[in-house]
């Protein structure tokens, strides 16, 4: 008897301490994996021209932008077409957002509520463009699975956030094997509803990193077929001078 | 007969003072509950039609599935053109265009940054031009708390609570930032030309309001219109009338399949105001019959108990002679008496009643924080036609039952053992 129960306690430790050890590994393997992610995406500062086509109910346009970002602090965009957007200008310093609008010849403050609309109309909210931070910053990552992904082998990582001022609680997020960029992601709320679709497609070599060129956005709570952003040129880790990040650039 | 009645009646005050005040009382409730549900629910009914729904409303069938939401990418082209072809096939509706937006208004300090912000609903009206008619529709002039009422364009009008929020005074500049038609940005510079107070608790909280050119210039919606409105010549809402409107309208339409061809839904057919068109169909008769109800068993109770007290009397008259069926209808022809002069007092009282919460209304606008329903803040009842004989209904046909009920006793009575009676 006393055997029996020394062979039964001795299968329920091992047990326990193989899934400790796997549920370890997977964890520091997910960790690697978002780790090499941020490599990828996240430079000290970059340059991109951009088109944003926003495919509406009734009507498809595209936006053309310039964008200056220094870390995960500072960005500064600014609008280059259509006509009626123009000279509109976006700066970033911190948490806080101005727009600056030529036609009023205003600069306007976004901050609480405001941050969570809609930019021009798009399927990114004011704050999607400027949460820059890296994923291993925000999230804790968990390895779930291995899926094939148009014709991509790829992790599948769930992120549970690690700090409140996160805009979606946890993330599913489809990572490239070989690569290391995710090719799909979906944003949740707390509650688990599904708020937000990304894909990355049109993956090039830019130095020595890796980077989704195209990024087909779908705000799951809004109708129409999404945005479709489309980086046309990109320089990273280029000398950018200070005054780009001013308010006073705003009125230039 | 009669007069022989009425000195009895009048003599014999025990007879007639509480059958009297019973019914007058029961003609007071009813006459005055009518009035002011007819007045509540009607005044309910036209704030919600002059600010939001119109007695009927004209969209594109895209926005009228999410007129909730105000999509106005989903807004009606050729608006003018729809406009006339509305006036010219219903000329005994006055239609005026409106676009409804969501925003944020951003009051600017000394160097032209944000000093103040909030999110706004805003109402886009014609309030301008020769085709204005909504100012007196909407009651502006009445609802202006500070400043004047936008004579030019460019100029607009913020609920008072709002202004004071901001921090901003008449004749201030402030940025209205929103959605165009098509996704862009809006920003659009407006003079505060003064601020309003509706009484209104949805309206108040944080609205702006400004001439339709403006609107269509800042969100880009050059002869679009988020919805056009028409509202009956005679002056409220007909929902038979607005539903055949309705559906003559939509059949024109029906040969089309385009998305964006208009559909005109009438009030009833928006929002919640079906459920409470019905109500206030029906709560006037419910409250009829409720009362000629209570009434009826509040006087059979009455008249069997001045049946009990006039036993002897009543025993009397027969062994004296009298007919069973005499004495019977001698006792309808006083209810008839009775309810008349009960009604015709309840009636003036409940007139007059009526006529107090008409004029000077009851405030409740304390109770209406935080209500989405549109309702007025002051309660005031309505009196119509219908009030000075909806009374007569349960005055006179309760009495008259009631005592027909009681009195039925009569028949029952033996001669023989009156005499008996009469010695106890």
């Amino acid at each position: 008897m006393i055997v029996i129960l020394k062979s039964f306690f001795m299968k329920r430790c091992l047990f326990f301490l193989i899934f400790s050890v796997v549920t370890n590994v997977s964890a520091q393997e997910a960790d690697d994996i978002l780790a090499r992610v941020d490599q990828n995406m996240s430079s000290t500062n970059r340059i991109f021209e951009s088109g944003m086509t926003i495919k509406g109910r009734r009507t498809s346009r595209t936006i053309l932008s310039k964008t200056y970002a220094s870390g995960n602090q500072k960005s500064f965009t600014e609008y280059l077409s259509p006509a009626s957007e123009k000279g509109t200008k976006m700066l970033k310093l911190k948490n806080q957002l101005w727009m600056y609008s030529p036609s009023t010849d205003r600069t306007i403050q976004l901050s609480g509520h405001m941050l969570r609309q809609s930019v021009m109309g798009s399927d990114l909210s004011y704050e999607d463009m400027m949460d820059d931070r890296k994923l291993t910053e925000i999230y804790d990552a968990r390895l779930i699975g291995e899926e094939t992904l148009d014709g991509r082998k790829t992790f599948l990582l769930e992120l549970t956030a690690k700090v409140s001022d996160v805009a979606y609680y946890s993330q599913k997020v489809w990572v490239d094997n070989e690569r290391f960029v995710p090719l799909r992601q979906e944003m949740y709320a707390k509650g688990g509803k599904l708020l937000k679709q990304t894909e990355m497609k049109d993956v090039k070599r830019n130095g020595n990193r890796w980077f989704p060129m195209t990024v087909i956005y779908k705000d799951m709570l809004k109708q129409g077929d999404g945005t479709v952003f489309t980086i046309t040129s990109i320089v990273f880790d280029q000398p950018i001078p200070d005054h780009i990040f001013s308010k006073a650039s705003l009125k230039q | 007969m009669k007069k022989f009645l009425l000195v009895g009646l009048w003599r014999d005050k025990s007879r007639s003072s509480l059958p009297v005040l019973v019914v007058a009382i029961g003609v007071t409730l009813t006459v005055f509950m009518h009035a002011y549900i007819t007045g509540f629910m009607g005044d309910t009914i036209e704030m919600n039609a002059r600010f939001t729904y119109g007695h009927v409303k004209v969209m594109s069938r895209a926005y009228a599935e999410l007129s909730e939401q105000m999509p106005n990418d989903l807004a009606l082209a050729s608006s003018s053109d729809w406009l006339s072809q509305l006036e010219t096939g219903f000329p005994l509706m006055e239609w005026s265009e409106r676009i409804h937006f969501g925003g944020l208004i951003d009051v600017p300090d000394s160097d032209g940054e944000t000093k103040a912000q909030g999110p706004v609903a805003g109402f886009a009206y014609q309030l301008l031009g020769k085709e204005a008619n909504e100012m007196k529709r909407l009651g502006l002039d009445k609802s202006i708390v500070r400043g004047k009422l936008p004579v030019k364009q460019g100029e607009a009008l913020l609920s008072e609570h709002f202004a004071q929020k901001l921090g901003i005074e008449p004749g201030d500049t402030f940025t209205l930032m929103g959605s165009t038609m098509n996704g862009g940005m809006a920003f659009y510079n407006l003079i505060l030309a003064g601020t309003i107070r509706f009484g209104v608790d949805v309206m108040d909280r944080g609205s702006v309001i400004l001439d339709i050119a403006d609107a269509r210039n800042a969100l880009e919606m050059s002869d679009f219109t988020g919805e056009i409105v028409g509202f009956s010549k005679e002056g409220f809402y007909n929902d038979e009338q607005a539903m055949l409107m309705a559906a003559r309208f939509n059949e024109q339409q029906s040969t089309t399949g385009d998305v964006y061809a208009p559909v005109m839904k009438a009030l009833s057919q928006q929002g919640s105001m079906a459920m409470y068109v019905k109500m206030s169909e029906m709560w006037s008769l419910y409250v009829s019959l409720v009362f000629i109800f209570a009434m009826s068993l509040v006087l059979w109770n009455a008249g069997l108990l001045g049946g009990l007290r006039r036993y002897g009397e009543i025993g009397l008259r027969i062994a004296i002679g009298e007919e069973k069926r005499q004495v019977y209808f001698s006792m309808i022809y006083e209810s008839i008496l009775i309810g008349f002069a009960g009604t015709v007092i309840g009636t003036f009282t409940g007139l007059f009643f009526a006529w107090l919460l008409q004029t000077y209304g009851l405030d409740i606008s304390g109770m209406m924080k935080g209500a989405s329903l549109m309702m007025p803040g002051v309660i005031k009842a309505r009196i119509t036609m219908v009030d000075f004989y909806l009374g007569f209904f349960p005055g006179m046909l309760s009495t008259i039952l009631g005592t027909a009920l009681s009195g039925i006793g009569i028949f029952k009575r033996q001669t023989a053992s009156l005499f008996k009676e009469l010695e106890t």
